[in-house]
């Protein structure tokens, strides 16, 4: 059922899929995160402007990825911006949702102390708000990232040149060769977990604080 | 310019409305094919979800399986069964069953772990006071539990039907028609209009299931619980669990 022999022969084009996943996806997260932390300080001073935003961003969510990739192919045709572009809005909603969730958690008492005690407004937010909101924050890069692994896959669909380890899956269905099917499909999905499991550990690490309570709630994706 | 004139003639072009690759018959396609996987997935994932939430057993395996359900990737899961149904049924195994398949396991998760929180969140002063004035356990959950966790439940139904409607899209690829088609022949014949006029159509039908489980989830909802919970339910998946539980 497996043909080992292709894999042997592909190790070099698998390790380049796999990096070039994990950039793209890298590049959508850190572009994306970037865009949605403007946005949502924006929002968190200006309330009504929430709403608006959100519902644009969970619109762009809710276009079927297809459709996304294959909207820019003939405005950046082939480049490596048809990947990242639809990649980077469909993290937006799930950003601007935390961060703000995050900022907004922060008990009203911490946010009086620290003006109390002389902080001023961006002192509050960088040195009190943000790493309060940290786990909110790590949280949404969790989902964040597991999303964008599999869309990746999908801007495969739209041409060879990119779409990471999902190269395998769309060339093993135009052959008809489930080895490389299920290369792409396995490893894309290995490393969706992976990252899962990297943002939980880096969330302990920077946050021990939370550790007491987070030793009581569930594990995440698999059980150790 | 030039695209959205191509776009609206290739939309209003009255050979498209015709035959088996016409407007309506692929409409009905992803409609039917997503209408299909939704039920399913709701029968496999309600009675779990509200079982879980109701009994508060086996809440870390609910929580997994939803976490699982986010790491496949939707093309991934059409790529692993393509190969096991074409083997068992050459006809229908290539063309429906991967992507039906890969619809109901990806619209599973969110169903079944919006139905747990949902039940498992309803406040436990409540449950008891009911238990107090003897509804049988039934009852507690059909009467008590499942009226209060309703938007969540359907915001969980919500997710999981954008998750569908998405996925029955790329079905195409595989040889499925559906609204998926003229996206993917668009592109292959460097055909703009059929391809934005693909686009146009699966982005509309996407935003209009959103919209109506939106508006269903809205008249659902018993009016003492509008207040609170407004806009709690529909971002219920997008939050890792832990971090929802946080006080």
């Amino acid at each position: 059922m497996i043909d080992w022999a292709w894999l042997a022969d592909h190790l070099d084009a698998i390790v380049l899929r796999t990096v070039q996943h994990v950039y793209l996806t890298a590049i959508a997260l850190t572009v994306g995160f970037a865009i949605s932390f403007v946005l949502a300080l924006w929002v968190v001073r200006r309330r009504m402007l929430y709403g608006p935003v959100i519902g644009v961003a969970g619109i762009l969510f809710t276009i079927p990825s297809l459709a996304l990739f294959a909207a820019l192919v003939p405005i950046t045709g082939l480049s490596v911006l048809t990947a990242v572009v639809p990649l980077v809005l469909y993290t937006l909603v799930i950003f601007i949702h935390n961060i703000v969730t995050g900022l907004e958690g922060v008990p009203a008492e911490v946010v009086e102390a620290a003006s109390g005690m002389g902080y001023s407004r961006g002192q509050r937010l960088w040195q009190v708000e943000l790493p309060l909101a940290i786990p909110l924050l790590v949280a949404g890069l969790r989902v964040a990232s597991v999303s964008t692994i599999g869309l990746v896959t999908i801007s495969a669909l739209i041409g060879d040149a990119y779409g990471g380890l999902g190269f395998f899956i769309t060339e093993g269905i135009r052959h008809s060769f489930p080895t490389e099917i299920y290369t792409g499909a396995i490893l894309s999905m290995a490393l969706a977990v992976v990252a899962d499991l990297i943002f939980v550990r880096l969330q302990r690490r920077i946050t021990p604080w939370s550790r007491a309570r987070a030793a009581g709630s569930p594990a995440p994706v698999t059980p150790r | 310019m030039n695209i959205v004139a191509q776009t609206l003639a290739w939309l209003t072009d009255p050979a498209n409305w015709q035959g088996p690759n016409g407007i309506p018959v692929r409409t009905a396609e992803q409609v039917a094919i997503s209408g299909t996987s939704l039920l399913i997935a709701v029968l496999i994932a309600l009675p779990i979800g509200l079982w879980i939430g109701h009994t508060g057993r086996g809440t870390t395996v609910g929580v997994n399986v939803a976490n699982l359900g986010r790491a496949l990737p939707s093309l991934a899961v059409i790529g692993i069964m393509l190969p096991i149904t074409a083997a068992l049924d050459p006809q229908l195994g290539f063309k429906v069953y991967p992507t039906l398949i890969a619809m109901v396991i990806l619209a599973v998760p969110p169903i079944l772990v919006n139905a747990q929180t949902g039940v498992g969140e309803v406040d436990r002063e409540l449950v008891e006071a009911a238990r107090g004035m003897g509804f049988a356990e039934h009852h507690l959950l059909a009467r008590v539990e499942m009226p209060i966790a309703l938007p969540v439940i359907l915001g969980g139904l919500r997710s999981a039907s954008v998750q569908v409607v998405s996925t029955a899209t790329l079905g195409a690829v595989v040889g499925f028609g559906g609204l998926g088609r003229y996206i993917v022949d668009g592109v292959s014949q460097n055909d703009d209009g059929q391809l934005y006029g693909g686009v146009v159509l699966v982005a509309g039908l996407a935003l209009l299931t959103e919209a109506s489980f939106g508006l269903l989830q809205h008249v659902l909802t018993s009016p003492g619980l509008r207040l609170e919970r407004a806009g709690a339910s529909e971002t219920a998946m997008w939050v890792a669990p832990e971090a929802a539980a946080r006080p």
